[in-house]
């Protein structure tokens, strides 16, 4: 039992934070403080300057750009990141495809496509869930069947983040209807989201953003070659993929940096001539927040420094559960500070409302997803209930 | 950053949990030691003094093994696990820790080495009616005459002061040249003026009213400065070890839990059948490894020299909310048995609810984190001030 960082890590704790404030530019960092929409330009900029310096895939096997790191190093890389309002490589290229290509990909499609994913070359979109498949993944309908030497894809797709900037998707289709299991009938085709017959329909969410997607495949024609791994294994690679980053997820350094500036806020308020932050309950809640944001913190050390055998920690299925929970607090928290500054959410130059009192609450109902996206929370119970207690 | 046992520690908890399972392992045990004075078993104290449990933060000069607060939550987890009643954590971590903070070399030799070898059973008396988890004394004072001290005033609830050999208790000083800062005394057991009343505690621990009148006493340490700083330090390390006796005890009730949703059969089935009972368990789970992280940090910044009492604090904070959640649902999960004297559940939740107030619950470790709140940035458990 230890608590210090050795030297090593100390030193590369620096290095990261010297890094990430000063080889990213201001302009995107402060888009992601001011919790404002980070572009497609600014996520490509910065994934390309992460990648020059080998910042974007450390966990990616070594010849594919990976860095041999230890878990530990990966929490703190990702931990320093968010702190310094470093958008983060895009996750569906960088944790989701990418690792499912590296380990299971052939050699000629990871030389396709391993290099132009880690620098965001190609934008990757996920085609996961479905209107009758949410939680429930693997009853998913759309189908590919083969024709010659195509795969002809036919069904639907939903809630595909940020699939308008999107060139590729990865896709889970049905290959095999009459496989025993519905696991087992399924596979992992990729193909560009410019194919004939791929149309994309935009959903508004109730903060007004336009962040997810329907996406639908008429007779779409996808290459033999574009199947991934072996013919109806899918279902493991997207359990692979699924459970790659449950150490990321967390999010601690995201949620600590919006606990900071929600205290800034709380100074900024003032009740009766007093600073909000004075107010015993809203000091407490505060205090409350952080501390439960400790703990995780200090779980997720604990599931990284423990992760190092390959497997994970039992404990890492409380990081999704608790650190969605905590991203959601910090936000509400936020848009309570602002009170009634909060209605001015969309409001233009006239307004003497400051920003980040406008962004407040739709960032809290954009939150919402949090808890929901990545194995809803209460599909994470049923993880510890059953594979923990036993239950 | 390192959460893993040495292979030292890892024995020390395998002997620890053997003595303790042998003793403990069957729940009707507890019950009948509990039943009858002292509270608990002598012979039990005897052996994990011969083990060396009751001087293992002492230094190895004063008779103790020089162990560190790791060690200390190593045995305080055991000692929670099976609720074992010998007052480790009161004996050895606070009156003995009060000892080892202010004593002169000479008493830390004589009350430290009694404590080790099992022979002197010293009890802090500190909390006064009136107070509530102060680091000062207020209605006790210590008036001197020449170079002796008396007491006067009434010290409860002081666990164990019935049967403790000695007294560590802390006083106001009062008359000529005092400052009115806290200091501490020694008081035996068969001090002139001193009178003990003992009684059960909820939790099946034993506590008493003890009354001094003109009582008298021995300063501990030289020269009478304002003892409040290191009685806060000695407080902030008995709440991480009591931080590490709910752990033990929450990990019992969580599992106890489990096993009985397994197990009990309603409506034709078992009751894990029930998400809505096996969701709650999960979310006991959650608040478990929580507080379980938040004690283990907390006990390597008391090891590493760093800010104690905030991190004391921290943990107070976290394991008073995970206790009072798992306390209760073990107990609602399992239904009326969970209420019930012979059943274990219940007695876990009784000795959460006793550790919650002995030294400070959780409403009150957030009061205190609150008014500081604004004064940092963020929290870096990694760095200052908790690396020391």
């Amino acid at each position: 039992m230890r608590l210090q960082l050795s030297p090593e890590l100390e030193a590369f704790r620096e290095e990261m934070r010297t890094f990430f404030t000063t080889q990213v530019p201001q302009e995107i960092r402060d888009t992601v403080a001011a919790r404002r929409h980070v572009s497609k330009d600014q996520y490509v900029q910065t994934q390309r300057i992460l990648n020059a310096a080998g910042l974007a895939v450390p966990h990616w096997p070594v010849e594919w750009g990976g860095r041999d790191w230890t878990p530990l190093q990966r929490h703190i890389w990702r931990e320093e990141m968010q702190l310094a309002c470093v958008p983060e490589p895009l996750a569906f290229n960088a944790s989701m495809i990418g690792p499912v290509i590296a380990a299971f990909g052939s050699q000629e499609q990871k030389e396709r496509f391993l290099a132009k994913t880690a620098n965001l070359d190609i934008w990757w979109c996920q085609g996961f869930s479905e209107p009758d498949a949410g939680s429930d993944l693997a009853s998913l309908r759309t189908t590919a069947v083969r024709d010659g030497d195509d795969w002809v894809v036919n069904g639907q797709k939903t809630w595909t983040t940020l699939g308008q900037h999107a060139d590729w998707i990865f896709c889970l289709v049905r290959t095999d209807p009459t496989a025993e299991k519905k696991q087992r009938g399924i596979s992992l085709l990729v193909f560009p989201m410019d194919t004939p017959g791929v149309t994309l329909r935009p959903i508004e969410l109730i903060d007004g953003s336009f962040e997810v997607n329907e996406v639908f495949f008429e007779d779409v024609r996808v290459p033999a070659e574009n199947l991934i791994g072996e013919e109806n294994r899918g279902w493991d690679y997207a359990k692979f993929l699924l459970g790659n980053e449950r150490v990321g997820i967390a999010r601690v350094g995201s949620t600590k940096r919006l606990l900071a500036q929600a205290k800034a806020y709380a100074q900024e308020v003032t009740v009766g001539g007093r600073p909000l932050a004075e107010d015993p309950r809203m000091a407490g809640r505060i205090a409350e927040v952080e501390n439960e944001l400790l703990a995780l913190e200090l779980t997720a050390l604990r599931v990284a420094a423990h992760s190092a055998d390959g497997k994970p920690h039992p404990a890492s299925s409380v990081l999704k559960l608790r650190g969605s929970e905590l991203q959601q607090a910090a936000t509400e928290l936020v848009a309570d500070i602002a009170g009634p500054l909060s209605l001015s959410s969309f409001a233009d130059d006239g307004s003497e409302v400051p920003d980040w009192a406008r962004v407040a609450t739709p960032e809290y109902l954009n939150y919402r997803k949090v808890s929901i996206y990545g194995g809803s929370n209460e599909v994470q119970r049923t993880i510890i209930a059953g594979t923990i207690l036993g239950l | 950053m390192d959460f893993t046992f040495d292979s030292e520690q890892n024995d020390l908890r395998e002997a620890v949990r053997g003595l303790l399972e042998r003793a403990y392992g069957d729940s009707e045990q507890r019950r009948r030691v509990t039943g009858t004075d002292p509270g608990f078993d002598e012979k039990t104290w005897s052996r994990l003094a011969e083990m060396g449990l009751l001087g293992l933060p002492f230094a190895e000069e004063h008779g103790g093994m020089g162990a560190g607060p790791i060690e200390v939550a190593i045995v305080a987890e055991e000692i929670g696990r099976v609720l074992a009643p010998e007052p480790f954590i009161e004996v050895v971590a606070l009156a003995g820790g009060l000892v080892a903070a202010v004593g002169t070399d000479a008493q830390r030799s004589e009350v430290l080495g009694g404590i080790a070898e099992g022979t002197t059973l010293a009890a802090a008396a500190h909390a006064e009616p009136g107070t509530r988890w102060s680091p000062s004394a207020e209605a006790v004072t210590a008036t001197r005459d020449g170079d002796s001290w008396t007491l006067t005033g009434v010290k409860e609830p002081v666990l164990n002061g019935a049967r403790a050999d000695v007294l560590v208790v802390s006083a106001l000083l009062t008359g000529d040249g005092a400052d009115g800062g806290t200091a501490l005394f020694l008081v035996r057991g068969d001090a002139a003026g001193l009178t003990r009343t003992g009684y059960r505690t909820h939790d099946g621990g034993r506590a008493a009213n003890v009354r001094f009148e003109g009582t008298p006493a021995e300063l501990l340490g030289e020269g009478t400065a304002d003892r409040t700083a290191e009685i806060e330090r000695v407080l902030a390390e008995a709440r991480i070890a009591y931080a590490h006796e709910a752990i033990g005890s929450m990990d019992t009730a969580l599992r106890t839990t489990a096993e009985y949703l397994k197990t009990r059969k309603q409506f034709g089935v078992t009751l894990n059948r029930f998400q809505a009972l096996t969701f709650r368990a999960a979310d006991m789970y959650v608040s478990l490894e929580l507080a379980r992280s938040t004690a283990l940090w907390a006990s390597m910044v008391a090891d590493a020299g760093g800010d104690v009492v905030t991190a004391a604090d921290r943990a107070r904070l976290q394991t008073s909310r995970a206790g009072r959640h798992i306390g209760k649902e073990a107990i609602q999960l399992h239904g009326g048995i969970g209420v019930t004297a012979e059943y274990t559940v219940g007695h876990h939740t009784s000795r959460l609810t006793a550790i919650d107030h002995v030294l400070g619950d959780g409403d009150w470790a957030l009061s205190r984190l609150a008014a500081d709140v604004t004064g940092h940035e963020t929290v870096d458990p990694l760095g200052a001030p908790y690396t020391g």
